[in-house]
């Protein structure tokens, strides 16, 4: 039952993009496509999942015994920047098609403020555990690929669409995304 | 040799012409989160600023020190240490603050700026000019992040920098304050900010 209030907050509630504001630049920068959008989310939620994991263990049985939780901004940001690295180097090897997929996603991720954000907000959950902190990595990404792909259909509409000269490019996607944040408030009471 | 640099354009072109909220479209993530009220704008802003300024200096001075290829992870270390004694000294000093912009503060390393004007500017201009640039960069960012919020606190609240402007039971735009306003608020000051330097720049 915890789990499940989890996963409807972080996808629909608090939506982290929406709600939280956190991976504006990807969520503005890579969504003019439907299946790049796609992509992406497949690369946060791999990623921040991993992520989540490592830092939490970091975090738990290192940063803390040893008194030094002041320095996890700068452990978090070095650990997560070494992970896109690595699963970068490893996707490589083992699975070619995967790489092709989210190849290209995987460096812009090291500074998707959405990762850090989240593995820093999952030391702060209640009754905290590895298993729950993990699972809360795995539903903010799939909030963030709610958002992603819904406003990246939107946005493939809009080409069509006839835009007043000064509203064109940024503000009418500010506003569009504007829109999109009204309609998830309306999950606001749920859990 | 390096050219002579213009110090006042370098200055002016952070807050004007490459103003990186309304027209680089940088660091969004802070700038759409804690805009609710003009102060958090304000604040934030200014811890900014000084994490640019700071990063910038270092990374002027050791740029010839550091093997390029390993230059991005160099510079994320030298910003997460500033960002590191900008949430300490938030902390133990304005709390209220702290508070308010709770997340935003350690996610200030991965603002686009900063590292954006490490890489872009200066790791390849003297000390001087880097702090220049980092003025001009942060102000326009402070700027930018100053008049969202008091549009925001103006419409949702009726006040400004907490200072009331309407009656105590007015009706306002409680939406301003809502996360959907600041997409909304965003959306057309950036319109009034591309007419007005259109019209400055011709």
């Amino acid at each position: 039952m915890e789990y499940i209030v989890i996963l409807i907050a972080a996808v629909f509630v608090n939506n982290i993009v929406l709600s939280q504001f956190l991976g504006i630049c990807p969520f503005l920068g890579v969504s003019n496509k439907v299946s790049t959008s796609i992509g992406m989310s497949g690369a946060v939620l791999f990623v921040m999942t991993i992520a989540t994991i490592v830092t939490y263990l970091l975090y738990q049985y290192i940063l803390v015994p040893a008194g030094l939780d002041y320095l996890k901004t700068i452990s978090f940001i070095l650990v997560i920047a070494a992970l896109v690295q690595m699963v970068e180097i490893m996707l490589k090897k083992v699975s070619p098609p995967l790489y092709k997929a989210l190849g290209v996603f995987l460096p812009l991720i090291t500074t998707n403020c959405a990762v850090l954000g989240v593995a820093i907000l999952a030391l702060g959950l209640e009754n905290g555990s590895l298993l729950k902190a993990t699972f809360f990595a795995m539903a903010n990404s799939l909030g963030f690929a709610l958002a992603l792909i819904l406003f990246a259909s939107i946005k493939e509409h809009l080409e069509l669409a006839n835009i007043p000269k000064g509203m064109k490019g940024v503000p009418i996607n500010l506003l569009v995304a504007g829109l999109l944040s009204l309609a998830f408030l309306g999950f606001t009471g749920l859990v | 040799m390096v050219s002579k640099i213009n110090q006042k354009e370098n200055f002016i072109k952070g807050i004007v012409k490459e103003n990186p909220t309304f027209v680089l479209l940088l660091g969004m993530c802070p700038t759409l989160g804690v805009t609710t009220s003009a102060f958090n704008g304000f604040g934030m802003g200014v811890a900014t600023l000084f994490v640019l300024v700071m990063s910038n200096i270092v990374v002027s001075l050791v740029k010839n020190q550091i093997p390029s290829k390993v230059r991005i992870p160099a510079f994320i270390i030298i910003i997460a240490t500033f960002v590191t004694v900008v949430e300490m000294v938030l902390e133990a000093f304005v709390p209220f603050l702290y508070e308010q912009l709770g997340i935003f503060i350690p996610l200030i390393v991965v603002n686009c700026i900063i590292l954006g004007r490490a890489e872009a500017f200066a790791s390849k201009n003297d000390v001087f000019s880097s702090i220049i640039d980092a003025f001009g960069m942060g102000l326009g960012f402070v700027i930018a992040l100053t008049i969202l919020g008091a549009t925001r606190e103006l419409l949702g609240n009726g006040s400004v920098f907490d200072f009331k402007l309407t009656s105590e039971n007015a009706n306002t735009f409680i939406i301003f304050i809502l996360p959907p306003g600041a997409f909304i608020a965003l959306a057309y000051l950036t319109v009034i900010f591309n007419k007005l330097t259109s019209k400055i720049t011709g």
